[in-house]
């Protein structure tokens, strides 16, 4: 499909762009970059006066469940639930039954996202076959495969030797290793944040040392290895002050944050509600707002939506039984944009690097992220004046444990275009 | 006596009851007290009602005293546990409890191990809940009943300092009677050691001290709460031999209290581990009267209740 995108204010962070202007789209790609360019070829025009086009967004972290888990989420539903949050580009964890730790699930993944055709999915692959934590994955192969980072995400390698060589070993491939940072001999059964809250409601507890044991003890190897390190939905302050120091020592690492522990604290939980319950679990007011100045001060590299389905039986239990996770593809950045562009603790350009350049370079896309000539034509299209309020009933994903429910305010997906088809169009029909 | 006072559709805990709501509760499970003490144990007040007990974890005590708590109300009560139901079939709670709804009972007192199952039950169940303990969360009903017996032995709930012994991080006794006795201002002391008693627990409005000696000083209650041997193999602390020498309660340390004071257990006891066993049987004890008062107190509880709201709802 050919595209003509006009009148747009185009923001593209890694390009430092921000101004007015034309965008050609031809055959999947961006032909031109110019203002006021002539429909010299009769294309399709978006008519994007008073939008916002910027670089389509990468989500880092994703749950696609497929294959095995196909009654939470396919790759069909979530590619469409990307496409209606504007992803054009999403990275699905290794967890899937069987477990993406070989090269045959990752070429499986890669060949349903092309039948579904929506946006690309670029698998994670496990570090440890089986997620066990005891054997190295055949890192060499699955890159090959396409696989683009490894991790074992939820299942956190708890012996420090393995995680070291899995650094040493990635580096030969230039691949990031990302670390869900858990101890699990902390963390064990635990519910939630530990602390006041889970004393007076009666709930095992998660420390928040659980998670920087963790960070600081990959901080440590990875000062010597210098590998690629990506730590994933960092929670505590101690957490951040921890990365903080790590990067002004010039220690090669990147971080995301997620919208939930943004804008969501532990007394969410006071009323057993498993819609949120999720690891790392909802940390402290003190917490969130340490994340926050970390989004703030550039400590943080990117937001990731930690998008985790559930079958609405999956969550429809005593708060204990239910599983962890909440779902955030579609309402990642709607509601960033209202709570902290909108309120002015971030910029636009700020919250366009955070869903685009940063997770492109984290994940070596040399070729997204950004609005160039030449460049897949992936673009996300913002109407910053459209109100929106989150329903999950109207969302394209199979599952609904959204801690946003109800939740309203002003500015929306309008238009999201990737590899240059149209794959999202907030006033068409829905897909 | 009036039901009508009372705004509860369900008994979930003490934190959201008012100290009034509390008072009234012990009033009602006074003259109940007396319905115990005649020949006759029957008052017709629940007659054609039908209580549920729902427990899906062990306890003879809480179920026996809520089966006879009905069944001296003139109520009809059905006993539900988890070794015959039919979870073990993989049903889940909902699907358990909407199929006991199907056959109309009024009241429904539930016991489980998850935290907050009984207000989950709320978001979908019309009969009235009771909690009859949920995970480390509440026991409503014994923090009432140990109120009762403290206002009968030292005439007052209020003005008064309580020591609560033990494994406060995993107890729903020592939570529902934190709630309780900081709504009647009294001043709470919690003793153990650190790893189960944290210091956050002052937020509830509570003193936390691991020294039992001082803790114990001049109090007029002291609680003693069960020890389980898994928190031992789990490292709570390192053996019940030590646990023992520091924080169980004997007639030395006892003597530190006030003169009058009375010494409570939930039960079961380990006689000789958080108890000596001399002190469990003495005169200070009123660990049988816990038991006897908990049958008032559940019959005041279902009194007040009565399983009406969902009648009223539907008019």
């Amino acid at each position: 499909m050919n595209l003509l995108i006009k009148n747009g204010r185009v923001i593209d962070p890694a390009g430092k762009t921000d101004k007015k202007l034309d965008i050609l789209v031809e055959n999947g790609h961006i032909a031109k970059i110019a203002s006021d360019i002539r429909n010299e070829a009769d294309f399709k025009v978006i008519d994007a006066s008073g939008l916002i086009v910027c670089p389509g967004f990468i989500d880092i972290h994703t749950h696609l469940r497929e294959p095995g888990l196909e009654q939470k989420e396919t790759i069909d539903s979530g590619s469409r639930a990307a496409a209606r949050g504007g992803f054009t580009s999403i990275a699905c964890m290794a967890n899937t039954d069987p477990v993406n730790d070989n090269r045959s699930v990752t070429e499986f993944i890669i060949a349903r996202a092309r039948q579904v055709g929506l946006v690309n999915v670029f698998p994670i692959a496990a570090i440890s076959l089986g997620l066990k934590g005891e054997k190295l994955v055949e890192m060499e192969d699955l890159v090959r495969g396409g696989a683009v980072a490894f991790s074992d995400d939820g299942c956190c390698v708890m012996q420090a030797d393995l995680i070291r060589k899995a650094l040493e070993y990635s580096k030969m491939l230039g691949v990031p290793i990302i670390e869900h940072p858990e101890d699990h001999t902390i963390s064990a059964e635990g519910q939630v944040n530990e602390g006041f809250i889970s004393y007076k409601y009666g709930l095992r507890g998660i420390l928040n040392a659980a998670e920087e044991v963790i960070v600081a003890r990959d901080i440590i190897l990875q000062d010597r290895i210098r590998s690629k390190l990506h730590l994933t939905h960092i929670s505590t302050a101690g957490a951040i002050e921890l990365i903080r120091k790590a990067k002004k020592d010039a220690i090669p690492l990147s971080v995301d944050v997620t919208p939930h522990h943004l804008l969501l604290n532990e007394e969410c939980i006071t009323t057993y509600d498993p819609n949120f319950k999720v690891k790392p679990p909802l940390r402290t007011e003190k917490d969130r707002r340490a994340l926050l100045e970390a989004v703030i001060d550039g400590t943080v590299d990117c937001i990731a939506s930690d998008h985790a389905p559930h079958t609405r039986d999956d969550k429809d239990k005593e708060f204990e039984y239910a599983p962890f996770g909440v779902i955030g593809l579609e309402t990642t950045f709607p509601i960033l944009f209202d709570r902290l562009v909108r309120s002015s603790t971030i910029s636009i350009n700020r919250l366009v690097e955070l869903l685009s350049s940063n997770p492109a370079r984290v994940l070596n896309l040399a070729d997204r992220g950004r609005i160039k000539k030449g460049f897949p034509a992936d673009l996300t299209i913002i109407d910053p004046e459209a109100s929106f309020t989150i329903e999950v009933e109207n969302f394209n994903s199979k599952a609904r444990n959204c801690p946003f429910q109800g939740w309203s305010g002003q500015g929306d997906i309008a238009f999201t275009i990737a590899g240059g088809r149209l794959v999202y169009d907030r006033l068409a029909k829905r897909h | 006596m009036t039901a009508t006072a009372f705004k509860q559709n369900h008994l979930l805990g003490i934190e959201h009851l008012q100290a009034r709501e509390i008072d009234l509760i012990l009033d009602t499970a006074d003259s109940f007290v007396e319905v115990s003490n005649r020949d006759i144990k029957k008052v017709p007040a629940l007659k054609g009602k039908t209580v549920v007990n729902l427990f899906f974890e062990n306890s003879t005590r809480t179920r026996s005293s809520f089966e006879i708590a009905a069944k001296r109300l003139s109520a009809d009560i059905i006993n539900f546990s988890s070794s015959a139901s039919s979870l073990k079939k993989g049903e889940t709670l909902k699907d358990t409890v909407l199929t006991l709804e199907a056959m109309n009972p009024h009241i429904i007192v539930i016991r489980h191990s998850a935290s907050g199952s009984p207000l989950y039950l709320t978001t979908f169940a019309r009969s009235s809940i009771i909690n009859a303990g949920d995970g480390f969360h509440e026991h409503p009903t014994q923090a009432l009943l140990d109120a009762l017996t403290i206002r009968q032995r030292l005439g007052r709930l209020r003005g008064l300092k309580i020591a609560i012994i033990g494994d406060i991080l995993h107890s729903r006794v020592a939570r529902s009677n934190i709630f309780l006795h900081q709504k009647m201002k009294n001043e709470i002391v919690l003793i153990g050691p650190p790893s189960l008693v944290p210091a956050e627990f002052c937020a509830l409005g509570a003193t936390v001290c691991h020294d039992i000696r001082a803790g114990v000083k001049n109090a007029d209650v002291v609680m003693m709460l069960r020890v389980q041997e898994e928190r031992g193999a789990r490292n709570y602390f390192p053996s019940i031999r030590e646990y023992r020498r520091l924080f169980a309660i004997n007639r030395e340390i006892f003597a530190l209290a006030k003169k009058e004071a009375i010494v409570m257990h939930p039960g079961p006891i380990n006689r000789d581990v958080e108890i000596d066993t001399s002190m469990a049987d003495g005169s200070e004890s009123v660990i049988l009267e816990q038991v006897n008062n908990g049958i008032a107190v559940r019959m005041a509880v279902l009194y007040l209740l009565k399983g009406d709201q969902r009648h009223e709802s539907a008019d």
